[in-house]
């Protein structure tokens, strides 16, 4: 198991809904009943077709977990964007997979939420 | 490029030192609220915080009791306001962001469909095929020569057409139902299977889907001798009309076909871009 702490990044896919509805759900309440800190996006195929520096801020802030689609789609939407995906970046699956399956792959030891920058009030 | 980019708010939900956390099914309820309406929003709990650098406006709401901080970005780019959500229900709390958002203007799902090829590099051979498929310019060539998406917002949504007929399944449309369309894994038999070349004289033809399911070398014996532009845009168009029929392409991307005078320009233009990239290689 990799020691390195991931990042989590959950896609909800609000533009068009070919994720299923009751997958991304449970997701995303998994997710906010953790501990876990998390970044989510709308939706990142909007985000990919406006080129969004945010994706860009993504894909360079170390080892990464998302949750979204089929790995091929999202490795090309980042790379389309400029801004290609580290090869150890986790994509997990949320229109064939699991919910389960999901947030035990995004929550198991090695995603501990990986500081970018802080803030403390 | 599609260039209408507005998000000018991002969220960030605190719950580190100074906030108290918000009873979990709360937090997924605004989370999900505020991801449907087009927010991007950070969970940033206890011990850690994940904020990636942007140039965009943070909006930091923690249940501060109250007392909500005064916050600066250190590097000076990024603007942070804070809200202070103690005792507010998630409904109010949704409000709250819409209310600091004011009337800045936003993209917000459902006016609008993400629906552009994605190219899968690890298997594009740079045949150019999509270039001279595409009526609409969706492609282009970058200075070295790879063929790449430049106008990805000329594309007509919902149709894939020029994923089928990619020889190497590399174009992907990552909102479509289906595989290998979606970006799903490809089964590499079938993938063979598929393989054609085509130019944009066989689009000019009409004939490209059906030779997708017929490719006898009779047919396109057939196909060359006959061509001339007339025939070739009747037949093009029939082709066309059957695949609205079969629902391979939506009737409202065969209705804003462009003229046969441009469709001939562009089919020239097209040609020549894909033969120099070709020839650069």
């Amino acid at each position: 198991m990799s020691s390195s702490p991931a990042t989590i990044l959950y896609c909800r896919c609000a533009y068009a809904q070919v994720v299923p509805t009751g997958v991304k759900n449970d997701v995303l309440q998994q997710l906010c009943a953790s501990e876990a800190s998390f970044e989510t996006v709308s939706d990142l195929c909007e985000m990919a077709a406006h080129r969004d520096p945010r994706l860009q801020a993504i894909a360079s802030c170390g080892k990464l977990r998302i949750a979204a689609c089929y790995p091929r789609a999202v490795k090309g939407l980042f790379q389309q964007a400029g801004s290609p995906l580290p090869a150890d970046t986790e994509i997990l699956n949320m229109r064939t997979q699991t919910a389960q399956e999901i947030t035990d792959a995004l929550l198991s030891e090695s995603s501990i939420q990986q500081p970018i920058s802080s803030i403390e009030p | 490029m599609i260039t209408h980019t507005h998000r000018p708010l991002r969220v960030v939900l605190y719950e580190g030192n100074g906030s108290i956390a918000l009873p979990a099914e709360s937090r997924a309820k605004v989370m999900m609220a505020l991801l449907d309406q087009g927010y991007t929003v950070t969970r940033s709990g206890q011990g850690a915080s994940a904020m990636p650098h942007d140039d965009r406006s943070l909006l930091v709401l923690g249940s501060f009791e109250g007392k909500a901080p005064a916050l600066e970005d250190a590097t000076g780019l990024v603007s942070i306001d804070t809200r202070d959500i103690t005792g507010l229900d998630p409904d109010a709390i949704v409000a709250l962001v819409g209310k600091s958002r004011g009337d800045k203007p936003m993209n917000e799902p459902g006016k609008w469909k993400p629906w552009f090829p994605v190219i899968d590099y690890s298997r594009c051979t740079n045949c150019m095929q999509c270039l001279s498929f595409c009526l609409f310019d969706v492609y282009g060539v970058s200075e070295d020569n790879k063929i790449q998406v430049q106008n990805n917002d000329n594309c007509k949504t919902n149709c894939p057409a020029c994923s089928r007929v990619c020889p190497e399944v590399a174009i992907m449309f990552p909102k479509y139902q289906a595989g290998p369309i979606n970006g799903d894994e490809i089964n590499e038999s079938e993938a063979g299977r598929e393989k054609i070349k085509v130019d944009i004289s066989s689009l000019l033809g009409g004939d490209i889907y059906s030779a997708l399911k017929d490719r006898s070398a009779a047919a396109k014996s057939r196909f060359s001798k006959e061509r001339s532009p007339d025939k070739a845009l009747d037949e093009r168009k029939k082709c066309l009309t059957k695949l609205v029929g079969d629902g391979f392409i939506p009737a409202d991307v065969l209705a804003s076909l462009p003229s046969t005078e441009e469709i001939l320009k562009k089919a020239v233009i097209a040609k020549a871009k894909a033969a120099a990239a070709l020839a650069a290689q």
